[in-house]
């Protein structure tokens, strides 16, 4: 178990590697422009642009450039210009509405999913699977932007039963806060209730041939006991990798859209309105903090994967 | 098979043919797709002999004859009109966009034209540069596999949304120059370069696998022993054999690339006007969305079922082309899995 975590770690410091050096090349070396005026922004003025060439070193080599740039985003130097803002401030400032949104959806995505999953399975081929089946490939095409405005619009403009978006902080009105996000948290929910439906069924139908499970309902556990407690929480190893994957990747993606869409004042909102205004140093940041986020959430789930299923870690030691 | 002997004549295209066109579903959603491929090409047409506007073209202060009466295209307060179906001849069939007062149709016609433009190149470049590295990563193992798994890894675990983001928005503000290649800041190579360098992994990963399990097959040892180059061997023996997986990763990695496009394109680091696709359509009409909800909505359903019927294909292309395709999947999975690239399925990467 060791062996393997420490093989992982050095896998995780490699990709964490590739992306810093990822990031500085696509913001530093690609674009044929000037990579100062890039960083001042569309109307920076001649002064601001020789400046930033100066604070950016631009005049280095290379990989002197790429350690200017590295030791500006750790040390919460990197800053938007016009008007001069840390980057690193807006970021913190975004979390707590980034994660209301996305641990939310997560809480609603895993139960409605394991639902109807569990349900789809122990019915399997009947009129309650068809149906489920189809409303969950219904789901799983819906992408966020179409979903939100249609929401938005239905339940927002047409009848008002739901605020429109923004972002109200739990400590100030916890019940407003889930009234603010409930419309958000099913937009980024509905597309993986869909998916983890599908998957927990097949898993539960897979487990459902395992010698195991014959074992217990030979020895006599009622039928709820062995689908509960024997085939559902086997089913759900491989369901744990792959939360904890669409997690990251459902911060660094379809987040970024919802908040734009629902205006929730999080980071990927703070990176949509960079876009728009075409700011790169937000972006920068957000691009370098969320990589670095999902790489240690994927390592981490990785660790957790091989410490509740020994195949994994015993498989890598003995290739 | 009661017809055995007639299947025996025709050659296994034929067949996989038949077996798709037995999948009522499928045929239907692949009539939906041309459709949508005939609506995008008819743009012109559309354009020139019904709207009599183009996609870029503005009509803050102009009017429209609606059932013998003169309307403003844009209100003084800069309401647009909303959608006139056949009332005025066609012309603003579903509305001006927003305050510039575009003919909207004619925008969709034309974005449709961008989205399935970009989503078609940048899944074709995606799928030859997976083929190309699969072939050698699988052919040649050791090193050049090591070194082409890594890569392949590393671009699998990063948040690639996140990341073609800011090479989206660097490239939008700041143009592309590596080496003799130069594309401004516009251009439309851009979102398509984006794309199919994240997506790659996606098939060459599947496509390795499967050219590891072919290589050990008596063929390929056949053709060595005849003499024949690594080239021969891989592009003469094995390619072959993998045309149904690229078919089918080709049709779904379309919908994929598509989606991947408007999630860039609905923030802005996709297409760049004056070109518009579905994506940057949807970003306008949201703005909109309390007066005219049409805007977003029609423009994110022309994506859905764009996507919906790529993916209804590609999964009939699979069942079709190669009824134990499944099976020899998990068997390619497996092998990967025992060479020590353990594969997790990601499942929703993309938005």
């Amino acid at each position: 178990m060791i062996r393997f975590i420490v093989r992982r770690l050095v896998g995780m410091v490699a990709v964490l590697f590739a992306v810093s050096v990822i990031v500085f090349v696509v913001f530093m070396v690609l674009p044929k422009q000037n990579p100062a005026q890039t960083l001042a922004g569309k109307n920076a003025t001649p002064l601001l642009v020789k400046n930033i060439e100066a604070e950016w070193g631009f005049d280095d080599s290379l990989p002197e450039q790429y350690l200017t740039m590295m030791k500006k985003v750790f040390t919460g130097e990197l800053v938007q210009y016009e008007p001069r803002i840390p980057v690193d401030d807006r970021i913190i400032e975004g979390i707590p509405a980034t994660f209301s949104l996305t641990i939310g959806a997560a809480v609603i995505w895993l139960f409605f999913g394991l639902l109807l999953g569990y349900l789809s399975a122990i019915r399997a081929g009947g009129w309650l699977d068809r149906i489920l089946t189809g409303v969950s490939i219904a789901g799983i095409s819906i992408p966020v932007f179409l979903i939100a405005p249609v929401l938005l619009y239905f339940l927002t403009y047409k009848v008002e039963i739901f605020p429109n978006g923004q972002y109200v902080p739990f400590s100030e009105d916890p019940f407003e806060w889930a009234n603010h996000l409930i419309l958000p948290w099913f937009t980024l929910a509905i597309l993986s209730i869909g998916f983890y439906s599908r998957v927990v069924r097949s898993n539960m139908l897979d487990v459902m041939n395992e010698d195991y499970v014959r074992t217990a309902r030979a020895k006599g556990l009622s039928e709820r006991q062995v689908m509960t407690r024997h085939v559902l929480r086997n089913s759900l190893i491989p369901v744990i990798t792959l939360f904890g994957l669409d997690f990251g990747a459902t911060i660094a993606g379809t987040a970024i859209i919802t908040e734009a869409i629902y205006s929730l004042d999080g980071v990927g909102y703070y990176a949509a309105e960079a876009v728009k205004k075409f700011e790169l140093p937000p972006i920068m940041g957000v691009a370098l903090y969320g990589a670095f986020f999902v790489v240690l959430v994927n390592t981490l789930v990785d660790i957790v994967y091989a410490y509740l299923d020994p195949r994994v870690r015993l498989g890598e030691s003995a290739s | 098979m009661p017809n055995g002997e007639a299947n025996a004549e025709r050659g296994p295209w034929s067949l996989a043919l038949r077996r798709f066109l037995r999948n009522r579903v499928a045929v239907a959603f692949l009539a939906l797709f041309l459709l949508i491929v005939a609506f995008v090409l008819a743009a012109p047409l559309w354009a020139d002999h019904v709207a009599g506007t183009g996609p870029n073209q503005e009509h803050t202060v102009d009017t429209v004859t609606v059932d013998g009466e003169e309307r403003d295209v844009v209100t003084p307060e800069g309401k647009p009109i909303g959608p006139q179906w056949f009332n005025a001849d066609g012309k603003f069939f579903l509305g001006a966009d927003s305050r510039l007062g575009r003919d909207e149709m004619v925008r969709l016609m034309y974005g449709g034209r961008t989205s399935l433009l970009v989503g078609i190149s940048a899944a074709l470049i995606a799928t030859i540069l997976a083929v190309v590295l699969g072939l050698l990563s699988g052919y040649f193992r050791g090193w050049t596999d090591s070194v082409i798994a890594r890569i392949l890894d590393t671009i699998w675990s990063l948040p690639v949304f996140l990341i073609g983001l800011s090479l989206g928005i660097a490239l939008a503000v700041g143009g592309l120059k590596i080496g003799p290649l130069e594309l401004s800041s516009g251009s439309l190579w851009n979102p398509i370069l984006i794309i199919s360098i994240f997506t790659v992994p996606y098939i060459a990963r599947p496509i390795r696998g499967e050219v590891l399990a072919l290589s050990e097959k008596e063929f390929v040892e056949a053709a060595i022993a005849q003499g024949a180059g690594p080239l021969r061997v891989m592009f003469g023996e094995i390619l072959p054999n993998l045309a149904s997986t690229i078919i089918v990763f080709f049709t779904l990695m379309i919908a994929n690339s598509m989606l991947f496009e408007a999630g860039l394109s609905f923030l802005g680091a996709g297409v760049q006007p004056p070109n518009s696709s579905w994506g940057t359509m949807i970003t306008v009409g949201v703005d909109l969305l309390k007066i005219q909800p049409l805007l977003a909505i029609v423009p994110g359903l022309m994506i859905m079922l764009t996507v919906l019927s790529l993916n209804i294909i590609g999964d009939a292309l699979r069942d079709a082309l190669d009824p134990r395709g499944k099976a020899r999947m998990d068997a390619a999975l497996q092998f990967e899995a025992q060479t020590g690239t353990v594969s997790t399925e990601g499942g929703a990467a993309l938005p």
